[in-house]
């Protein structure tokens, strides 16, 4: 058998019907854009979010631990200050305020005669470091070119609980907060593929977490199943999440501190302050849902039937959604 | 969550505008579905012939306007030395040619092209003549009113009096005869129908028959009931105007006066000609220009520049179609549309190595730029003008080579094709070589699909003629801008999660 017959089978094969997404309640682009981001996330929060440095100063008001801010710079004249703010001897992670995506975002591990080593392995010299300010500033990596900051911060020293979980870079954990519930949660471990990055279609591997006890579910890499680390070879499924509870609130306390009803928030855990916000997201993407093998919907659903007038604290919301989104 | 009844209430009310505007383009102004019609135009020459007396000439020949079923498209005369005129009186339209001195033979031609259209607006309002008594000689009158006598008892209104007079004639053959000594019949039908208080007159038509020469006019009645007439053949007696027939004259007066001339006659030849209807239709608006709000009131480049930014809306449906449904990344959003507008110019193949001739080049000088450590702007502006040179040298080569083809690469929106090379080039640096086929050739792709379909000819065709066709278009741009099901390449890429179920 050949010929459109054949080709019949393979697309059918490849494709699924979408009644059976709906089954499950997954959550598509469009419904996401429409049902939840816009109605949800008011416009003119969303630079409380798209500029890092914002969040870091509402995040510093409400009490929520971020990296420690080492030094702004404003404008390509100030480049050659650089040397100023970076650290002497330790790592160092350069971002761009606005940037989206991960993109432009250099993490420098440790220094050393050679230079400064990158979370790839690569040295580069103060020069290259300067470059990457200016392209930062020109507005390379942020949204529709324009002008930018760049942010130095702290490295970040992540928990030893994760050796051999994240080749090279920081796995970071991505709570998805509805109205102030985490209704599911990923962690992300960054592997050759993706360059020490974490973001899941540069090849991260995502691993799905309970929501009741922050283990792991199932990981994906490139949207496909995975049961081991690719580079390191660990057994992603052995993965939990330590201080879960401590995670979720500061999750939690993301929805206050932004105001935003559908939000995706980047945690890091430090090993000597714990939890940390790496980031907030407007527009958190769907993969989570691959990750976790289940859809977003019927969570979301389940928090838009509490109504509008549900008027828990934000400890009561992560309990309720222990009790209720938990697998176990 | 606000009601969506509006946003229904409007997409509806876009839609039944849309249609309905199209609807009445289609049959108010005869505008074709399907391009490629060809509509028929009737040429007809009138050939004035006289004997100059040596002396200073005026002729005034009636010219017919635009009539029920046919609308005037143009016309033109040929009349060596001679001064020429349009005159537009309350009797009609009429051509007058004057000279100061000319003798013998002399032949003046007017020509006219007339579209055969069944919604002809009249430029001029026909009205009814002014009834006029005329005394007649015995025994003339008494044979005349006899008839006028046996008519009237056998009818009830203008029209039917008109029949049966035409009716009596042909009957009393002896009486018709004696009568006819005098005046021809239709003069005779026209004096005793406004005797009897109907207003009438002889007008003057012309049968049309395809490469038919030196015809002359046929000789009809018009009665009148109130505003509306109806035409009479004379001799038969039979209502209404025959499909092939074309009034000449249908004011009062002469059809042809001569000044300082005598042996006057006017003959006509004509052909058919078939043309496409756009030309047609360019012709007719090309007069009544308010009457019409329609882009055929435009200059003709004006109309040829339209043409492409209607298709616009066409290509951009695509590409929101395209990423809505399908899910299909593009670099740019609308990147494609532009690529394909420079395709319709370039044609889709040529189009194609050159886009992928100039970005690839780009690309790989571009990659040398990026070690130079330059400010974003001052970069792109550097591919700008890299880009510009290299479709100047690309020109170059192909017009050496002798592809005159190559030349057509001017034609690419060069600032985008900076943009381009400068977002792939990143996405290169960024994610690797793979993303960059992903999206571009995701753009490539919409680009192409875009291009057949703005380059259809039915598209071109229906988006340039009916207007209401872009409120359709947004319709379904808005309803697309509220779909919330599945996109095509999600039901690949959540296939993971129904297996995830069944284990």
């Amino acid at each position: 058998m050949t010929g459109p017959l054949t080709w019949f089978k393979e697309v059918r094969e490849k494709y699924v019907h979408p009644s059976k997404l709906k089954k499950i309640g997954v959550l598509g682009m469009n419904e996401r854009n429409i049902s939840y981001i816009s109605r949800y996330n008011p416009r003119h929060l969303y630079p409380l979010v798209d500029d890092k440095l914002k969040t870091k100063e509402i995040a510093l008001e409400a009490g929520v631990k971020v990296p420690d801010l080492l030094g702004t710079i404003n404008e390509q004249h100030s480049v050659k200050d650089l040397i100023k703010i970076l650290p002497a001897d330790t790592g160092f992670c350069i971002k761009p305020a606005n940037g989206s995506g991960g993109k432009g975002i250099l993490v420098v591990t440790r220094q050393d005669d050679n230079g400064y080593r990158k979370s790839n392995g690569q040295y580069a010299t103060i020069s290259d470091l300067e470059r990457h300010v200016s392209n930062i500033l020109a507005g390379l990596f942020s949204l529709g070119g324009k002008a930018d900051v760049a942010i130095i911060e702290d490295l970040i020293h992540f928990d030893d609980c994760f050796s051999g979980y994240s080749y090279e870079g920081v796995p970071d954990t991505r709570v998805i907060v509805f109205r102030g519930f985490p209704v599911m949660a990923m962690m992300r471990l960054s592997t050759r593929d993706s360059n020490g990055k974490a973001n899941l279609h540069q090849g991260a591997v995502g691993v799905g977490l309970d929501i009741g006890d922050g283990h792991a579910l199932r990981a994906v890499q490139f949207d496909k199943p995975v049961l081991l680390h690719p580079d390191t070879g660990v057994n992603l499924m052995s993965l939990k999440i330590p201080h879960w509870e401590e995670l979720l609130n500061l999750a939690v306390s993301c929805y206050e501190m932004s105001g935003l009803g559908y939000l995706g928030t980047d945690i890091v855990l430090d090993r000597f302050q714990g939890p940390m916000l790496l980031e907030l997201n407007a527009r958190p993407g769907l993969t989570i849902q691959i990750a976790n093998g289940r859809g977003l919907l019927p969570r979301l659903q389940h928090i838009e039937k509490l109504g509008k007038k549900q008027r828990m604290k934000p400890a009561d919301r992560v309990a309720y959604a222990i009790e209720h989104f938990s697998s176990r | 969550m606000a009601s969506r009844t509006p946003f229904y209430v409007l997409v509806g009310l876009l839609f039944i505008a849309g249609i309905g505007l199209t609807l009445h383009r289609h049959m108010a102004l005869d505008i074709p579905w399907l391009p490629g019609e060809t509509r028929q135009t009737w040429s007809i020459e009138a050939k004035v012939d006289f004997e100059a007396t040596g002396e200073e000439v005026i002729a005034s020949l009636a010219i017919p306007g635009t009539q029920p079923g046919f609308t005037h498209l143009n016309q033109q005369t040929a009349s060596p030395g001679y001064g020429l005129a349009y005159e537009e009186r309350a009797n009609g339209k009429r051509v007058e040619w004057s000279i100061r001195k000319a003798s013998g033979n002399q032949s003046l031609y007017y020509k006219v092209d007339m579209l055969v259209d069944p919604y002809a607006i009249p430029s001029q309002s026909i009205s009814p003549p002014e009834i006029k008594a005329v005394l007649e000689k015995e025994p003339y009158a008494t044979a005349a009113q006899q008839l006028l006598d046996g008519a009237t008892a056998r009818s009830a209104s203008p029209y039917t009096l008109a029949r049966e007079l035409i009716v009596e004639f042909n009957n009393q053959k002896q009486t018709a005869e004696l009568l006819a000594q005098v005046k021809p019949r239709t003069a005779w039908l026209v004096q005793l129908l406004q005797q009897s208080g109907v207003p009438a007159r002889q007008v003057h038509a012309l049968e049309l028959e395809d490469g038919r020469r030196r015809q002359s006019l046929i000789d009809y009645l018009q009665v009148f009931d109130g505003e509306e007439y109806a035409l009479f053949n004379p001799m038969s007696g039979k209502q209404g105007q025959p499909e092939n027939l074309m009034l000449w004259q249908y004011h009062s007066g002469p059809v042809l006066e001569v000044i300082g001339g005598s042996n006057s006659s006017v003959t006509f030849s004509m052909i058919e000609q078939e043309q496409p209807f756009g030309v047609a239709l360019n012709q007719k608006f090309a007069d009544n220009e308010l009457l019409n709000f329609s882009l055929y009131d435009l200059p003709i480049e004006e109309q040829a520049l339209f043409k492409n930014i209607l298709l616009i809306p066409v290509g951009v449906l695509m590409v929101v179609l395209m990423r809505i449904l399908i899910g299909i990344k593009t670099s740019g959003t609308f990147m494609p549309v532009l690529i394909a507008l420079a395709f319709i110019q370039t044609s889709l193949s040529t189009g194609l190595v050159g886009f992928l001739l100039i970005v690839g080049a780009g690309l790989i000088i571009r990659s040398y730029l990026s070690h130079l450590n330059l400010l974003l702007v001052a970069r792109i502006s550097a591919v700008i003008i890299m880009v510009i040179g290299m479709i100047a040298m690309f020109s170059i080569i192909a017009y050496k080579m002798g592809l005159t083809e190559g030349m057509k690469i001017t034609f690419f929106p060069m600032i985008i094709l900076a943009w381009t090379i400068e977002r792939m080039s990143i996405l290169w640096e960024e994610e690797g070589a793979k993303q960059v086929m992903i999206q571009g050739g995701g753009s490539l792709a919409v680009a192409i699909i875009a291009y057949l379909v703005m380059n259809n000819d039915l598209v071109r065709h229906l988006t340039f003629n009916f207007l209401g066709i872009q409120l359709i278009l947004m319709a379904f741009t808005l309803m697309a801008g509220s779909y919330t099901g599945y996109r095509l390449l999600e039901l690949k890429r959540f296939k993971p999660l129904t297996e995830a179920e069944k284990s």
